[in-house]
């Protein structure tokens, strides 16, 4: 079967591209359509993942949806592809249903899996708290998979690129300017991810997770109220109304767990909770749990985290 | 300004969430529906500011069956003109999708709004799927929208940071949050929903082109393991040996 991945290789590959390309690889022979100017050296190494073939239309950078439905539409004509791949992330969610409207394909937003046996995409529903799954009735089938959700596989070599022209037309979007923090760890895409709460008592005290964040290599996010009064960016809110993420740990100190908190973080792997009070709901959802004063116990578990990573690992 | 303004029936944010029918089809027992939070937190209040601002006319629309009025007449008591209900039941988003673009086709607006998703589906699929079928520019995940005559001036999230960006209308817009404030309705706004215009109007002809099979819940999760607060060697010692996660 052939199968077309669309990457985002707008600022270099990042892990999600190999594991869309490796979630193509299960289903069947993987085209991959990219734009911009990323190089032909760099957007080979995605054969290591599976791919046979890399197109790249450099017409654009690819920030207009409208473009980019129109390219990687005739790249599935191009290719004659069956199902279409995206990383479930902001992209995906402008391109994918325009794409899914034009080439009359099923859409599937939010896999978490491959297909079962019986044909059907395992995703999450109800925020997390269900899974639903979904067969498609039209003759293609678009998925977006939910970042993290499969580990990357290298098992092939470096794939030829070639320079597609897919028609890319006018833009409707006009980017007039971009902000973005520096040398940050997207939080969507983090493996670990270090939060906090009201329970830090202020911004000013955000150091004791940044710390543990940096021992860990982690991404750092906040509750809502946190974010709300200002004490942290909006980009960092997880919850119902922030981002959802499914890191492979998460750890939230200071935070009770209300459930619209909990509807953003359930995709974790590993949850552990750090709080002074023994009846916080969210330890109902966590794996690891610690009684305590996030005050004295992030500093310890930070020099524990130091004491770790220095011996080797 | 002519803005169409989608909202879709959401259950409470602190419903229990359980299947029934041999896991088929969500169990409504109980449930108390709600507007999606999306929709009318941040798209249809955004919707009355600009309108309050600009003048203009907001409309509220959705697909579902007779039953879900009520939930559509709570959206009018946050002060929107007038509201159109597709009579159909929204098997999936695409169907949604081509209802209400169907409409918006024949009406015409200058601005179609939506939430930048459901929280019972979580697709963010409806807004850019009406946008393609309009054949209109489409802004997804906004979180601030200016009006300046024809061109809408609007900050998105993009993969690891925010946006600034133009697009004239018509266009098509989902909405997240930093867009507006929730507003709670008045006693004037719950009592004048009542008497304000709902149509109802056919569904069109539209395949449906996803189906959900069955649903599963995740497995429940083993007791919390507790960890003695003077002992964080141990914690990240499981975290390495037990759960593999460091």
């Amino acid at each position: 079967m052939s199968v077309l991945v669309y990457i985002n290789s707008k600022n270099g590959l990042h892990k999600s591209a190999f594991e869309t390309v490796t979630y193509g690889k299960k289903l069947g022979d993987v085209t991959v359509i990219t734009t911009g100017s990323l190089s032909a050296d760099q957007l080979s190494t995605l054969g290591n993942y599976g791919a046979s073939k890399v197109l790249v239309d450099r017409s654009v950078e690819g920030d207009d949806d409208q473009q980019l439905t129109r390219i990687i539409a005739s790249a599935a004509d191009a290719c004659s592809a069956i199902t279409i791949i995206f990383s479930h992330d902001l992209v995906a969610k402008a391109v994918a249903p325009r794409l899914s409207v034009r080439l009359k394909a099923g859409l599937i937003s939010g896999a978490i899996n491959v297909p079962s046996a019986d044909g059907t995409v395992p995703v999450n529903v109800f925020s997390g708290k269900a899974f639903g799954h979904v067969k498609v009735n039209a003759s293609r089938t678009i998925i977006s998979l939910l970042p993290n959700s499969i580990q990357p596989q290298e098992n092939g070599s470096a794939c030829s690129v070639e320079d597609f022209n897919g028609n890319a037309g006018s833009a409707g979007v006009r980017v007039i300017s971009t902000k973005k923090p520096e040398g940050e760890i997207p939080l969507p895409e983090a493996e670990l991810v270090v939060s906090a709460g009201r329970g830090l008592k202020g911004p000013e005290n955000w150091g004791l997770v940044e710390d543990l964040a940096a021992a860990l290599g982690a991404a750092t996010a906040c509750s809502r109220p946190v974010a709300d009064i200002g004490w942290r960016p909006h980009h960092e809110h997880v919850g119902q109304t922030g981002v959802a993420i499914r890191p492979n740990l998460y750890i939230a100190a200071g935070i009770s767990g209300a459930i619209q908190h909990l509807a953003g973080v359930n995709g974790s792997k590993v949850i552990v909770v750090i709080n002074t009070d023994s009846e916080a709901p969210f330890f109902k959802a966590a794996d690891y749990g610690v009684i305590g004063d996030a005050f004295e116990v992030l500093p310890r578990l930070t020099e524990a985290v130091k004491k770790f990573r220095s011996s080797g690992h | 300004m002519k803005i169409l303004v989608c909202i879709s029936k959401s259950p409470d944010t602190t419903s229990k969430i359980s299947f029934t029918e041999n896991s088929t089809k969500f169990d409504e027992n109980g449930v108390q529906y709600i507007v999606n939070p999306y929709d009318e937190w941040y798209a249809l209040v955004r919707a009355l500011e600009i309108k309050e601002a600009n003048g203009g006319n907001v409309t509220i629309i959705s697909v579902g069956s007779a039953g879900d009025e009520a939930v559509i007449r709570k959206a009018l008591a946050i002060g929107a003109d007038d509201a159109v209900r597709i009579d159909a039941d929204p098997t999936d988003a695409y169907f949604a999708a081509m209802q209400i673009a169907e409409y918006a086709k024949t009406n015409g607006f200058d601005l179609v709004l939506t939430g930048k998703e459901t929280i019972n589906y979580n697709g963010s699929q409806v807004g850019g799927m009406i946008a393609e079928a309009l054949d209109q520019p489409f802004v997804s995940v906004a979180t601030k929208m200016d009006v300046n005559g024809t061109t809408l001036t609007l900050e998105r999230e993009i993969n690891g940071g925010i946006e600034v960006v133009e697009v004239n209308t018509p266009a098509v817009v989902s909405c997240a949050k930093g867009m507006a404030e929730q507003r709670i309705p008045n006693m004037r706004g719950i009592m004048a929903a009542r008497t304000k215009p709902l149509q109802v109007v056919a569904a069109v002809a539209v395949d449906q082109m996803t189906t959900y099979v069955n649903y599963t819940m995740p497995n429940a999760k083993s007791a919390c393991k507790m960890i003695d607060p003077s002992n964080m060697d141990q914690l990240v010692e499981l975290l390495h040996n037990e759960a593999k996660v460091i």
